[in-house]
């Protein structure tokens, strides 16, 4: 679990600007927490400006004695996208860091799946994720340097049935991370993917009891995931201790059998 | 430097045209050694050099040297 209170001595993300998407709630706020924990200047996210995405900035402000940010762009809006990244280079002049963790969780059977949810899943997890990395990674490429950690599922590697879409989504996720790390290797720019399990987030407690003890029982660790196990990963995985890592896709999921 | 000669001297170091070579004529696909690759380093050049960055559509409509000048007039570049 991630302790209160400041940053450590040696604080692996010292200097670095990383922002994280979908980083007001669930696994996006355990990182973005984490990060400032290890002395990142934190951009937040989330899809309306004021509101829940003020409070959070102010929470890691003083939590950590640094400054936050917060930009609010919808995943699904490509210009609210770029228009995300203008504001970091003219701010920042740099991204160092892009956790790509925005995403919508809407499961049905194959049959009961309309075109709409289709779509909205497909452009929230897989296309809104393909603009941050499009964006982020022109950034990155100025310095030649930088991380991108991108939130995919286990889901999106071995599949469950009623999660067609948000396995496709998310396995959508894994192909991209595998291509843009070689394009973007000879950059110095490292792309890599975590793969949590079943971890205790707004999105999983959606489910209905019998599907959430079912999913229980194929944990080996016998235990649901905390957004903060996935956040230490990512933390490693941004971090220069990951500094010849790129292309990989890490599972975090207590060793679960889908 | 001027404008007209930095952004020449991106397309010198992206591309690795002659400094003598006739800018005007260059053309993305059609000079040789402007490939996708190179687009990318040229547009990371022109915006680390004039300190902007690009929308997405005006990097995939930089076609040419004349285009790349007429999309820099858009972030206030002014070539004399």
């Amino acid at each position: 679990m991630i302790s209160k209170g400041s940053i450590l001595e040696g604080s692996i993300l010292e200097g670095k600007i990383c922002f994280v998407t979908g980083s007001t709630r669930g696994i996006g706020w355990a990182v973005a927490r984490e990060f400032a924990r290890q002395g990142a200047t934190v951009i937040l996210n989330s899809r309306q400006p004021g509101g829940t995405l003020e409070e959070r900035r102010l929470q890691l402000e003083q939590e950590f004695f640094r400054p936050a940010h917060g930009l609010a762009a919808d995943a699904i809006d490509g210009a609210a996208i770029q228009g995300c990244y203008k504001k970091i280079f003219k701010q920042f002049k740099r991204l160092d860091v892009l956790v790509n963790n925005a995403g919508i969780l809407q499961d049905a059977l194959l049959g009961m799946i309309s075109e709409a949810t289709i779509r909205c899943v497909i452009d929230t997890n897989l296309v809104g994720s393909l603009i941050h990395l499009q964006e982020a990674s022109r950034l990155m490429a100025r310095a030649k340097s930088g991380s991108i950690v991108n939130v995919s599922s286990i889901i999106g590697r071995f599949g469950n049935e009623g999660q067609s879409v948000y396995a496709a989504s998310k396995a959508g996720v894994i192909g991209m991370t595998l291509s843009a790390a070689k394009e973007l290797a000879p950059k110095n720019i490292r792309v890599n993917a975590v793969a949590p399990g079943f971890i205790d987030t707004d999105m999983t407690r959606q489910l209905p009891e019998d599907k959430r003890q079912q999913r229980l029982a194929g944990i080996r660790m016998n235990r649901i995931g905390t957004p903060e196990e996935v956040a230490q990963v990512i933390v490693f995985l941004a971090s220069d201790m990951a500094s010849y890592v790129t292309g990989q896709v890490l599972g975090v999921d207590g060793g679960m059998i889908v | 430097m001027s404008s007209l000669e930095k952004l020449q001297a991106a397309f010198v170091s992206a591309i690795g045209v002659p400094a003598a070579a006739n800018f005007e004529e260059l053309a993305y696909g059609q000079t040789s050694g402007w490939d996708s690759v190179a687009h990318m380093t040229l547009v990371n050049e022109i915006e680390t050099g004039f300190d902007i960055m690009l929308d997405t559509n005006d990097v995939i409509g930089m076609s040419s040297f004349i285009k790349a000048r007429e999309i820099l007039g858009k972030y206030g570049v002014v070539f004399a």
